[in-house]
């Protein structure tokens, strides 16, 4: 029984392809930390998140640029999550911070696409893990090409109007610590992506419109968003 | 049918069940070698594509840890990296109070699946392993429950020993479960008391996401958790499907 080949996506540096599988850390962002204030505190949650809350995206999710996205019957927006994704170059177990980034090939930009939900109690997998719900892309551009992935503007335009500006400097955890952080407790593998926090609030997108995510230095993600079948 | 994935001198073989002429099990390669079981180094059955679990699918289980009954199935994912073979060790680590197995009906799928009636389910279906799923409740924070830090941890899916055929399966609807720690029965039942079964699991999922051959759904675990130490045998067994072997070990082996 064989895989189905990931989505490929230009990459000129080793492993040369994605394995298809994107992690996503949610509240990374302290902005969406911060939205969620003294509730964080209250039931269910009872206490603010201690170690990375990571979720997956699998492999139906993952879409190139310029694929269109699909938006479900009964749905009436979507959430377009923007984030930098950190594309793994070399197995990473239990990294130390200050090594942490040399396990990084390069980056790429993530719409992690969402039906909107409230609670972040149980994990939403209906919600996250629609097909084509992972646009990628458009790009790896490799490590050595951005100075500091900590400090990146995030510009999200919808039909060519700017709506959100966020920056990778606001993380919880920086991406070296996220890393640290994180191969604490698993492994990530040679062409995993980790997709390091969406900003607070997330653009909202309906059918028939444009998305267009830049991050500095990497590109331009472009999906429209379109009416899925009844 | 049923095949493993052995590796043995130097190559990754598919390998059948076959008793040794001494009575011990073994396993027969492609090429006609036969060996002991405990001359091969066990990889997990197949390749796995995506790793979708089941929480709280028994109601005996679901009792166990005090949890409201839920509208919808309460499904997680699991990323590849978790996944280990027969007869492998899986790091408790130091501190931990509560480790826990869980043994489970691993679901294969052999074809894609997208908005499959749970009448048509089973045309899906490849085959079946077992699996046991070991948990660190220490982890468990109540943020995506349950977080990847109790659930995804290296080594911590085991999955085997056979790929058994969905052909040799007559009712996943009725097969026991049990689970042993150093020959100790801890944890048994049947999978007629699912809350959600594997037709209506593929049903369900399909109606949201595209299923691909590949991968696998953990269908959840029945009541009789207890924690494991460093050194315990933890044998998980489900009828005709053999028998699922694992070692808990402590940091040191991993230099933490």
């Amino acid at each position: 029984m064989r895989l189905s080949p990931c989505i490929a996506i230009a990459m000129e540096v080793p492993p040369y392809r994605l394995s298809g599988t994107v992690y996503g850390a949610l509240l990374n962002h302290r902005t969406a930390l911060q939205a969620l204030g003294d509730s964080m505190d209250q039931p269910p949650y009872r206490a603010a998140p201690q170690a990375p809350v990571l979720y997956i995206k699998p492999r139906n999710t993952l879409a190139a640029s310029g694929e269109p996205v699909l938006v479900p019957s009964g749905v009436t927006e979507l959430e377009v999550g923007a984030s930098l994704g950190l594309v793994i170059g070399r197995p990473s177990c239990n990294l130390a911070e200050d090594h942490a980034l040399e396990h990084v090939a390069g980056y790429l930009i993530v719409n992690d696409v969402s039906v909107p939900h409230s609670s972040y109690y149980r994990p939403s997998v209906p919600c996250k893990a629609r097909d084509g719900f992972c646009p990628l892309g458009p790009r790896v551009v490799p490590r050595a090409a951005i100075a500091n992935p900590d400090n990146l503007t995030i510009r999200v335009y919808l039909d060519g109007k700017l709506r959100e500006t966020a920056s990778t400097a606001q993380l919880v955890r920086p991406v070296a610590k996220l890393l640290a952080d994180v191969t604490d407790f698993m492994t990530l593998s040679p062409g995993d992506v980790l997709a390091v926090g969406v900003a607070y609030p997330a653009p909202r997108v309906r059918a028939g419109q444009r998305v267009w995510i830049e991050i500095d230095g990497i590109g331009r993600l472009e999906n429209t968003f379109m009416d899925g079948p009844v | 049918m049923r095949l493993a994935r052995v590796a043995c001198a130097g190559a990754i073989h598919a390998a059948q069940p076959q008793q040794l002429a001494d009575g011990r099990s073994g396993v027969l390669l492609t090429d006609g070698r036969t060996l002991a079981e405990e001359e091969v180094v066990w990889l997990p059955p197949l390749e796995v594509g995506t790793i979708i679990a089941l929480g709280l699918n028994y109601a005996e289980h679901a009792q166990e840890f005090a949890s409201g009954k839920s509208e919808e199935p309460l499904i997680f994912l699991k990323g590849r990296g978790t996944v280990l073979g027969h007869r492998g060790v899986t790091r408790r680590p130091a501190g931990v109070k509560y480790m826990h197995y869980e043994c489970e009906l691993a679901v294969v799928m052999g074809r894609s699946a997208r908005g499959v009636r749970r009448s048509d389910a089973f045309q899906h279906i490849a085959g079946y392993c077992i699996a046991n799923d070991y948990a660190i409740r220490d982890y468990l924070e109540n943020w995506y429950r349950p977080n990847l830090r109790v659930k995804n941890r290296d080594g911590a899916t085991v999955l085997g020993p056979w790929l058994v055929d969905a052909a040799d399966i007559a009712d996943p609807g009725n097969l026991d479960l049990c689970t042993y720690v150093n020959g100790k029965l801890v944890q048994q039942g049947n999978t007629r008391d699912m809350i959600t079964d594997v037709p209506s699991l593929v049903e369900y999922l399909s109606s949201f996401m595209t299923l691909t051959a590949g991968d696998v759904i953990l269908t959840g675990t029945p009541k009789g958790v207890v924690n494991v130490d460093v050194g315990d045998e933890v044998v998980c067994e489900i009828d005709g499907m053999g028998r699922l072997q694992n070692t808990i070990v402590g940091d040191q082996l991993f230099g933490r």
